[in-house]
């Protein structure tokens, strides 16, 4: 007869096997690749290699990825408060019914749709110029890194802003009135008083976030097709042009670095508060 | 003087989600446009001629879109019958049973979602193609099924752990075996909760570019990848109204979704 514990690994042999095989021998795989010659001597020939050849789309990365998840909070905490601040009800209901949308659109499809919206030609330029807000003649293309962190935002804001309103419904009320009954703006009572409190939240949306923007290989590819670029394109092309894994793989640990280095700093956030609690 | 402040305000307010809007709508309203214009080009600000030749192109029994969505839902049902074959016992074993390194496990489903994939995606390949099973469908649908596990293991659990465990005693009791009480009475109750990971599976692969564009090609065509090959070949109508036919599910997903994933089990979702 089995006991409970040896079953209970039975049952869940199977799915940790799938994950054993294509998540961390991969990863392992990867890791050996980036560090090791043909032969199997340990070299840091690939990261120099990666380091003179991309350094830039490193920096490019990651300033795209950062500037992305700053907009993408303060539109979400914009959105957030206003739904659970607002007294508007007919603003809070149109708010409500619109800032959803994108959150179950694809990525890909979201760059198709940016690819068009954002282009030359396209229907945000038009209707700036139809309105009388620009010249034909000025009007340019937004396909670059513009592109790229519009196409970020516009998709990951609804994702913040809906865990953020959902954290702000649930804090205690009395406090936020209290701040109002005694002479507070809104956007005071917002920032003052109900941010701290979801800040948790926040973060773990935005980390959440930050690792998507960093795997998102379709975005990059279509809205903007000019470099500087994101390191996922890079890996792409050194796998698909030269069959180059150990460049790629070491391109892939400088991700993993970077990803890494975000939760480090929330993970040290969130210690700091402990301590001080 | 405070009459005016409240209209200056309210038109402010009105300014800013007209803006919000069109932002918001903008993209989706310029992808519906190029789905339906035959001839679109500068100076013109809206389509020159519209028109449902490119639909009619697309929904041809022989065309490649309708190739593309055949393989796609193919896909994505295979996924998710593999998805939950894997994550029924597992959900179960973490929800009801005892489990040493519990905590560690949940985190095991987690990772392949908390890593940058790209560079997990090209050594899959590899190795896929090594044992030379890259370019097929039992390729895309494995990369498919590890990335979605996430979802459907962590929800089958939380909707084992919100069944009442006094009705399994009473099954139990009445002399059902382990097994009957699992079939007849956990299972059932747990259901609701197993549908909506499911779906969420399936709409996952269905969305998935990034794996199936490193372990499907050239052979095997997603609609993503359908509607990335259009884009890069500058037929905007048809890279649109594939991106439409992605939406559809998407959409119905988000309006259908509250039905199955209930409060009480979404509460338990990832303890």
């Amino acid at each position: 007869m089995l006991s409970q514990r040896q079953l209970a690994l039975i049952l869940i042999a199977p799915g940790l096997l799938l994950v054993a095989a294509l998540f961390l021998y991969p990863l392992g795989f990867s890791l050996v690749s980036a560090f090791t010659r043909a032969d199997g001597t340990l070299t840091l020939e690939w990261f120099a290699k990666a380091y003179e050849l991309y350094s830039g789309d490193i920096v490019f990365t990651v300033i795209i990825v950062l500037a992305s998840c700053l907009l993408t909070a303060l539109a979400a905490i914009a959105i957030a408060g206003t739904l659970t601040l607002g007294d508007n009800p007919w603003i809070v209901g149109t708010l409500k019914a619109l800032y959803r949308w994108p959150l179950f659109i694809p990525f890909i499809v979201a760059a198709q749709c940016m690819r068009t919206f954002l282009a030359k030609n396209g229907l945000m330029n038009n209707t700036f110029v139809s309105l009388g807000l620009m010249e034909p003649l000025s009007a340019t293309s937004f396909l670059d890194w513009r592109g790229i962190i519009a196409t970020f935002v516009w998709k990951q804001t609804p994702f913040v802003a809906l865990l953020v309103a959902g954290a702000l419904a649930s804090i205690d009320r009395a406090t936020l009135e209290a701040g109002r009954n005694l002479g507070a703006s809104r956007l005071r009572v917002l920032i003052e008083l109900a941010l701290p409190q979801v800040m948790p939240t926040l973060l773990v949306a935005l980390v959440l976030s930050f690792v998507t923007m960093l795997s998102v290989l379709s975005v990059p590819l279509m809205v903007s097709g000019s470099q500087p670029t994101m390191l996922t394109v890079d890996m792409a092309f050194r796998i698909n042009a030269y069959g180059d894994y150990a460049t790629a793989n070491a391109l892939g640990v400088i991700t993993y670095l970077i990803s890494a280095g975000a939760a480090i700093l929330y993970l040290k956030r969130s210690m700091a508060k402990e301590a001080t609690s | 003087m405070i009459r005016l402040a409240s209209a200056a305000r309210a038109a402010l307010a009105a300014a800013l989600l007209t803006a919000f809007a069109f932002v918001l709508i903008g993209p989706l309203a310029n992808l519906a446009l190029w789905s339906v214009a035959e001839r679109w080009y500068t100076p013109y600000k809206l389509p020159v001629t519209y028109g449902t030749r490119y639909w009619e192109q697309v929904f041809r029994p022989t065309g490649d879109a309708m190739a593309s969505l055949g393989t796609s839902v193919w896909i994505a049902v295979l996924t998710v019958f593999v998805a939950l074959a894997l994550s029924i016992p597992a959900g179960y074993a973490l929800a009801r049973l005892k489990l040493p390194m519990r905590a560690l496990f949940m985190v095991m489903f987690l990772l392949p979602q908390a890593f940058p994939s790209v560079a997990i995606y090209i050594n899959v390949a590899r190795g896929f193609y090594q044992i030379g099973i890259n370019g097929t469908v039992l390729a895309v649908v494995l990369v498919h099924a590890a990335h979605g596990l996430v979802y459907s293991v962590w929800i089958a659990a939380a909707a084992f752990a919100s069944v009442d465990k006094d009705l399994e005693l009473a099954a139990r009791n009445l002399g059902a075996s382990p097994l009957r009480t699992f079939a007849t009475v956990t299972l059932p109750l747990a259901a609701p909760g197993i549908i909506a990971s499911g779906i969420f599976v399936f709409l996952e692969s269905l969305d998935e570019f990034t794996g199936t564009f490193f372990v499907g090609v050239p052979q095997v065509t997603t609609l993503p990848l359908l509607l990335y090959n259009a884009a890069m070949g500058g037929n905007y109508q048809v890279a649109s109204i594939t991106a439409l036919i992605l939406l559809v599910p998407s959409v119905l997903f988000m309006l259908f979704i509250e039905r199955f994933l209930r409060a009480d089990v979404l509460a338990k979702v990832g303890v």
